[in-house]
């Protein structure tokens, strides 16, 4: 039997013994003695006050992706609007990053001199987790919008702007050679040759971009609240609906696994080999 | 003053002293001329600066005194007019054969239609015999299949002056052999003027119409022009029928193991020298092929 087909009879296995675990684990509670009157406010001896079984959860994912996109006021809006709001901050956000990052990086890669003296803006600015410049962004901005947006765009700049910069200063010196043996100016030489040669370093960075990005949309929308994927956590978890809140754990991981994927589909566009 | 193709006058290269050494003075006083259409090649012992006068004609070095001339212009930066092929092919490795000579042809040609510069550009990989490897990647080409792309490119561009860096340095001896073979027929049919680095006595032979000696560095300089006069069109396996060929090979083989380190020897200016021909050749009836420098006596001092 091919590898493969091996490991996807392993995948399977390993999720149904932990589904089947986490059912069993998960039993409707009973109540033994009365309830006191803050348990039966929390819903004590309800069958809902537990973590959701799987096969809970499954139903519950059911008929939340048959209609992903209802709208019945503030705070009960599909999934797929939900997750729709997410990804426009995050691609906001994260193309107006890599608009400046890509360039910036060409210029701190070409000259030494910009490289040395941006050097320790970027070792300061970069270790700063992103959420801690949202008092900020909210005070200057004024709006809780453009703040998630903004906080996407500070995240998301730091590894494109690296790699940009690592991958064009260490292009191969034969490689440069050839452009000034061939009378390349500046900009063909940038084009035709550094671009195409940085180009895998540079999709590696807009993949740590990019995932690093949608990590950080959802403490951020926790924090401004309205609408995303992480206020609707954060909102399904003060409505005790942990089936929600599961369900959209796993399409917060859904959605980040395929914007991993849509980047590296791109980055073997641009991959060679030495 | 010279009607020489390229004319090479008085090269030096040294860098400046660390500390209280004195500068280290890597070659000097070389004098070397190639005509249109000639093929010369340069054998020497490592660290004699070879690379660095391949470079300086090239455009991507600087020397620290003296002149390239070609064609009536000081050489001054890298330009199209002057082709190279470096050991290490330095092809591009994201685009095919083909892209990587078309890479080529369009930097030189820049007003060709697509059609003009796809059709040149494949007439030169056939003449290397890479009809078959146009379209594949040079991390899925051999070494030997490499380094004629690397050919293709540089000769497809037709510049005046093709400067091969030990092209086949990296390769093993059959591949050698045979690209050395395509070498010859790409050279026979385009008549471009070949200044080439090797290490290898046979190759030179079998390729240039003269070999240039180098004296061992610190303070190289070129010490011998050598005539091949051996006819074309050559061939490996009959090459070594002729009877200069042994005269010619045992004297570059004296030179390299015994005289190129002979510090009096090389400051006598360069010596024209054709072994096959029994006796060295009157060096006046050939001065417009090579010209001692002037002075070059005076200049020299002992190293030490």
């Amino acid at each position: 039997m091919p590898l493969n087909m091996r490991a996807a009879l392993v995948s399977v296995a390993i999720l149904f013994v932990w589904l089947l675990l986490w059912e069993s684990a998960t039993p409707v509670p009973e109540a033994t003695e009365a309830l006191s009157e803050f348990e039966l406010l929390m819903g004590g001896a309800d069958q809902e006050a537990r973590v959701p079984p799987p096969s809970k959860v499954v139903g519950h994912a059911w008929d939340e992706l048959s209609n992903p996109f209802y709208d019945a006021g503030p705070n009960d809006k599909g999934i797929g609007i939900q997750l729709g709001y997410s990804l426009y901050r995050v691609l906001t956000g994260y193309l107006a990053a890599a608009l400046i990052a890509i360039p910036l990086g060409f210029v701190i890669g070409m000259s030494p001199l910009m490289y040395k003296a941006l050097n320790p803006f970027i070792q300061v600015l970069r270790p700063i987790s992103p959420l801690a410049w949202m008092p900020l962004a909210l005070f200057i901005i004024k709006d809780s919008e453009k703040s998630a947006i903004f906080v996407i765009f500070i995240c998301s700049i730091w590894p494109m702007l690296i790699n940009t910069a690592f991958g064009v200063a260490n292009v191969r010196g034969d490689w440069l050679r050839v452009a000034k043996t061939h009378e390349l100016g500046p900009l063909s030489t940038a084009f035709r040759v550094i671009l195409p040669a940085a180009a895998p370093t540079i999709l590696t960075g807009m993949r740590i971009s990019i995932g690093i990005a949608w990590l950080v949309i959802v403490a951020a929308e926790m924090l401004v609240g309205g609408t995303g994927i992480g206020y609707y956590v954060w909102n399904e978890w003060n409505n005790l609906d942990l089936n929600s809140v599961i369900f959209s754990i796993l399409m917060i991981g859904v959605v980040g696994m395929l914007l991993d994927l849509a980047l590296s589909a791109v980055s073997r566009l641009v991959q060679y080999q030495e | 003053m010279s009607k020489s193709f390229l004319s090479v006058e008085s090269l030096s290269k040294s860098f400046p002293a660390s500390g209280k050494n004195e500068d280290l003075v890597v070659f000097e006083n070389v004098d070397f001329k190639i005509e249109q259409g000639e093929f010369v090649c340069i054998i020497g012992h490592s660290g004699c600066g070879k690379s660095t006068i391949l470079n300086i004609l090239a455009g991507l070095d600087s020397a620290s005194d003296g002149v390239v001339i070609m064609d009536g212009r000081e050489v001054a930066g890298p330009s199209l007019e002057r082709g190279v092929v470096f050991q290490n092919y330095s092809l591009l490795p994201w685009l095919s054969a083909l892209q990587n000579v078309i890479f080529g042809v369009r930097s030189r040609w820049p007003q060709w239609s697509k059609k003009q510069i796809q059709e040149h550009s494949e007439k030169f990989l056939k003449l290397v015999g890479l009809e078959e490897a146009m379209q594949r990647k040079p991390a899925q080409l051999s070494g030997g299949m490499r380094q004629r792309v690397s050919i293709a490119r540089a000769f497809a561009t037709q510049p005046k002056l093709l400067l091969l860096d030990e092209p086949f340095g990296a390769l093993d001896a059959l591949t050698r052999g045979n690209i050395q073979d395509e070498l010859l027929k790409i050279w026979s049919e385009t008549k471009q003027t070949v200044f080439m680095i090797t290490h290898d006595v046979d190759e030179a032979i079998l390729l240039a119409d003269r070999v240039l000696l180098m004296s061992n560095g610190p303070r190289a300089s070129i010490a011998e022009s050598v005539s091949i006069s051996i006819p074309r069109p050559r061939d490996r396996s009959s090459i070594i029928e002729h009877p200069g060929y042994y005269k010619i090979r045992n004297h570059l083989v004296n030179f390299l193991v015994k005289r190129a380190g002979d510090k009096e020897d090389s400051g006598s200016g360069t010596r024209i020298v054709d072994p096959a021909a029994d006796a060295p050749v009157d060096a006046g009836a050939q001065s417009d092929l090579l010209r001692s420098a002037p002075g070059q006596e005076k200049s020299f001092k002992v190293s030490g």
